[in-house]
């Protein structure tokens, strides 16, 4: 694909924000702290970055999904976990809403998102139920003026310790099996009946602090509840159809981020007398690593386009999400591999870049769910 | 009040540089940026249009490529550009291109409120020479250097830096400013810019639409016109490479420390 | 006022410098300039004048005489005091539409380079920015490139005759240099980068011999439009990278502790014999030298007895500001880096555990 004048700006845009606010300092910090950093994400909202897909009569700057995968992919090249912090309004936090909200509820929520005032994320995975969310045990219990009481426990909820907001899906109907008879609320984060899992100590992405969600007999109003109440499960797919994305952009900026640092490093590091770039043994791990972060590359390009398009998306999105995460893994391993030693050692940008690309083949699909959801639509 | 910023593309001097074979730069062949003095004169442009309210006109002279630049200063909030672009005006040196540019300014028209902001100097001719050059032809004064800009009323209130310090300068609109890096952190474009760039105006002014300015003297434009011309351009000589020393950082030092008493330097 | 036409070139005649003063003092770039432009007349065979404005000066202008100027035309009034754009530019101005010198020589400082591009719009004329080298007479030209550049000069031809003053500067962040001529308007003028030409001997006789020519301009309040309201002095110390004998710079290799490194640059000046530290644009663009410490051509050009480069990989834009240094060290991390092809003597490694060990080395000597 070729990217038209408007993009390659927004493109030029993201470049020139992640290459400069994204300082070895402030890498090292959230490395090294774990912490969420304020600053940045002020800085990222004052620029608009968090609204890009977000309409812009809800406060956002109404951008398309070519422009938001553009956005994940050049900010995850300089630096994996900050592309998580532009990433979630623009998919898992805002997108629910957008798909299933009233006006009503737009409007209440996705401004302050869209502008960065309020953190909304995303919780639909639970202790006993991952990849397969249809075991969802979380229960809202209707109450007969329409409100909700929620309980149960969400895991690995990605964002939660900052959230205002968190979208969480929860069996309204426990007579019906799977993934029937669940809904999807916006839970107030400061309700009473809300608390904070630990933490959770991660190989990678850190800086984005993830912990479990509990819910004990929480009293949500009737006005918490999104779209129809037994139709979550089917709006939960399609969010995350649209944030799959997201993560294969992501995996193609990680890949990006290895072929380059391990070019510089291949023609500045010298063995046997020359720079280790004359070893064919390093320059087709080059050549590999260009290949399949370029093909990951059209992959999500491709596959935004689609969705820009209004066309039906789904298997292209998986696709991308299965091939760029691979993609980004093979090409960190290259990368660290290029590197010797110091790719081992944390002083050099690949030892990171390795394992953040660890989890993209995880979150928000795995590969294997990636492989059903293709297998299951060539076999339907 | 409008303020005019005069921006400038150029090749970005500080990655690789590109050569053509007479040893003349090949700017086709290098990435090109808005010249960075340039930016801090469109953000001090765009503060005192967040505070006092402003239309913003970018301006520049160059080629019909610059057209992207121009949208990228939209981007950042400009609310018009304006291209002054043509084959005449090709190969101009400074006095040329101030002419040229306080040409477009005068034929857009500039107001007694109104104010003519440059960068301090472009890094492809470092020069310093368009912006005053411009105050001249308009009849405005000037103040260049700027590392602060305050605005009470008509009245501007500049810092302008010196070698060993700085002097407080005060001038009324109409105006000229050049900016230098120290007065401000520019801006990025912003996500909301970036998408509606391309519905804000880009005004292309080319020859046909200026010749008949009155501060443009058609003879004095472009290469041949130009007062200056390049009499002849060359490479410094290459010196040779001198001795890497080998060993430890130790051993190092102690062979720099007798080469440099071998040679009287300590 | 006679009739001015800056293209009627064979009107002109004489080579001027305009000395800029600050605070009733010469500035240093005057007697370079001077220097100078005692060369060129006598290429040119034509007088030397300086130009001096100021209030009460008048006493300065001998000095200029010992530099070499003929002559020095003061333009006295308290206007003229503290440099304004407008005031200058109209005594300038005024003065060369009267005499028509065919050469006006201005030092590229903050003042010179506000003033110079403004008359030279106003006299009609060409200018060419922070001059590095200049030469009327062709012999002269045609050595200085044999010397200093890649051209063949033994065949190449030259016009011998030709008397436009050449201007030779550096052009795209010094990748290039650039020989420039201005040969259709005068006077031909010039800003010259301070630091650059050297400043010749004083000689008292000259001085005594030097004619002094005191004017009254005609300054009308009506056409200034600024007023200064302060001139300030930075009470920071002052750097003097340009006239210092040993330089030590430090780069994008000492970023992350800038203060250990600039104590260690010190220290390795100080063992040097003494000199001051500089510092790469990398550094002063983050914030984390100042920028009269930068060297380079966005900051000063300095030649000293002693360079030493450390963590710097010598961007051509650096090297432009120090190549010809005397000697020059080169301390860097990666052998690979560009400035070691300039350096005389290079060494391989961190520069924070290599310079206390040449700190030691040459005390040891």
């Amino acid at each position: 694909m070729i990217l038209d004048q408007k993009h390659l700006r927004f493109q030029k845009l993201c470049r020139q924000f992640a290459e400069t606010e994204f300082t070895k300092e402030l890498l090292d910090r959230l490395e090294e702290t774990g912490d969420f950093d304020w600053d940045i994400f002020k800085k990222m909202s004052k620029y608009g970055f968090c609204g890009v897909k977000i309409p812009k009569e809800y406060g956002g700057a109404g951008g398309d999904y070519l422009s938001y995968a553009i956005l994940v992919e050049e900010f995850a090249r300089v630096s994996p976990v900050l592309s998580i912090y532009a990433n979630t309004s623009n998919s898992l936090g805002g997108g629910p809403l957008m798909l299933a909200g009233t006006e009503e509820q737009k409007q209440k929520y996705l401004p302050p998102v869209a502008r960065g005032e309020e953190i909304m994320v995303f919780a639909l995975t639970e202790p006993g139920a991952g990849s397969d969310a249809g075991g969802t045990t979380t229960r809202a219990e209707e109450q007969e003026d329409g409100s909700f009481i929620l309980n149960g426990r969400k895991t690995f909820i990605s964002g939660a310790p900052m959230a205002d907001n968190c979208i969480v899906f929860a069996k309204t109907d426990p007579s019906q099996k799977g993934s029937r008879g669940i809904g999807m609320f916006v839970l107030d984060m400061h309700l009473p009946g809300v608390s904070l899992g630990k933490p959770e100590h991660k190989m990678g992405i850190k800086g984005y602090p993830t912990c479990d969600v509990i819910m004990e007999d929480v009293h949500v109003p009737k006005d918490a509840l999104v779209g129809q109440k037994d139709k979550g499960f089917g709006y939960a797919m399609k969010t995350l159809d649209g944030g799959r994305l997201g993560m294969a952009a992501q995996g193609v900026g990680i890949a990006q981020g290895c072929l380059e640092e391990s070019i510089k490093y291949a023609k500045e590091r010298k063995q046997f007398g020359r720079p280790i770039a004359n070893f064919q043994a390093i320059s087709f791990m080059l050549a590999d690593m260009a290949t399949e972060t370029e093909a990951a590359r059209q992959l999500v390009y491709h596959a935004a386009e689609l969705k820009d398009a209004g066309k039906d998306a789904g298997m292209a999105c998986s696709i991308a999400k299965y091939y760029a995460a691979e993609a980004a893994n093979h090409v960190a391993y290259k990368a660290v591999q290029i590197h010797g030693g110091y790719g081992y050692i944390s002083d050099y940008k690949v030892e990171r870049f390795y394992r953040d690309a660890r989890i993209v083949p995880i979150y928000e699909g795995t590969s294997q769910v990636q492989q059903m959801v293709i297998s299951g639509m060539l076999l339907k | 009040m409008k303020i005019y910023v005069c921006v400038k593309q150029v090749p970005d001097t500080s990655g690789v540089v590109a050569v053509n074979p007479d040893g003349t730069m090949n700017r086709a062949k290098m990435p090109t940026i808005i010249n960075p003095d340039d930016l801090n004169a469109m953000e001090a442009a765009l503060q005192l249009k967040e505070s006092e309210g402003a239309t913003v006109v970018a301006v520049s002279m160059g080629p019909p490529q610059a057209g992207e630049m121009m949208r990228e200063l939209l981007a950042m909030g400009a609310d018009e550009a304006v291209l002054i672009s043509g084959r005449e005006f090709g190969g101009s040196d400074t006095f040329a291109t101030s002419q040229i540019i306080a040409g477009g300014i005068h034929h857009m028209g500039i107001g007694k409120e109104d104010l003519v902001l440059c960068g301090r100097q472009a890094i492809d001719g470092d020069t310093a020479q368009v912006g005053p050059q411009i105050a001249e032809k308009l009849h405005l004064p000037q103040v260049t250097y700027a590392t602060e800009i305050k605005k009470d009323g008509d009245t501007y209130t500049v810092k302008r830096a010196l070698e060993d310090g700085y002097m407080t300068i005060q001038v009324k609109s109409p105006c000229l400013i050049t900016c230098i890096k120290e007065l401000n952190e520019p801006r990025y474009m912003s996500v909301e810019g970036v998408f509606e760039a391309d519905e804000k105006p880009l005004t292309i002014l080319d020859y046909e639409a200026l010749k008949d300015e009155r501060l443009i003297e058609t003879d004095t434009i472009g290469l041949n016109g130009s007062p200056t011309n390049i009499f002849r351009s060359f490479n410094p000589p290459v010196k040779g490479q001198g001795e890497m020393l080998q060993g430890t950082e130790k051993e190092m030092a102690a062979a720099l420390a007798e080469k440099l008493s071998a040679k009287h330097v300590i | 006022m006679a009739e001015f036409n800056s293209s009627m070139i064979e009107d002109f005649s004489d080579i001027w410098v305009f000395c800029e003063q600050r605070d009733g003092k010469l500035m240093p770039t005057d007697f370079e300039l001077i220097s100078e432009g005692r060369k060129l007349a006598d290429q040119r065979g034509s007088k030397l004048i300086g130009l001096l404005l100021g209030d009460n000066v008048t006493e300065l202008a001998k000095e200029l005489g010992g530099y070499g100027a003929d002559k020095v035309i003061v333009c006295e009034d308290p206007a003229l005091a503290v440099y304004t754009n407008e005031a200058y530019t109209n005594v300038v101005c005024d003065m060369v539409m009267e005499r028509k010198p065919e050469v006006l020589l201005i030092g590229a400082s903050n003042i010179g380079r506000d003033l110079g591009p403004r008359c030279a719009a106003r006299l009609h004329t060409g200018l060419t920015a922070d001059c590095t080298h200049l030469d009327i007479d062709m012999n002269t030209y045609v050595d200085f490139l044999d010397k200093n550049s890649n051209v063949d000069v033994a065949s190449t031809t030259f016009k011998m005759e030709d008397v436009n003053m050449k201007m030779t500067r550096p052009a795209f962040g010094g990748h290039l240099m650039a020989t420039i001529i201005c040969p259709r308007f005068r006077p031909c003028m010039a800003t010259v980068r301070p630091g650059v030409l050297k400043k010749a001997d004083f000689d008292q006789a000259k001085a005594d011999a030097c004619e002094i020519e005191v004017v009254k301009p005609e300054i009308n309040a009506a056409d200034i439009h600024e007023k200064v309201l302060e001139v300030v002095k930075e009470a920071k110390e002052a750097v003097d990278l340009i006239g210092a004998d040993v330089v030590v710079s430090i780069g994008n290799g000492a970023s992350k502790d800038v203060e250990t490194a600039k104590k260690l640059a010190q220290d390795l000046a100080d063992a040097l014999g003494g000199g001051v530290v500089g510092a790469s644009r990398a550094l002063v663009d983050a914030g984390l030298m100042d920028a009269d410490r930068q060297v380079g051509q966005t900051g000063k050009t300095v030649h000293p007895k002693v360079y030493v480069a450390l963590g710097i990989s010598g961007a051509i834009q650096h090297k432009a500001g120090m190549d010809h240094s005397e000697l020059i060290i080169a301390v860097n991390k990666n052998e690979n880096e560009p400035i070691f092809e300039v350096a005389d003597y290079g060494l391989v490694g961190d520069l924070f555990k290599i310079v206390p060990e040449m700190i030691e080395a040459i005390k040891a000597q």
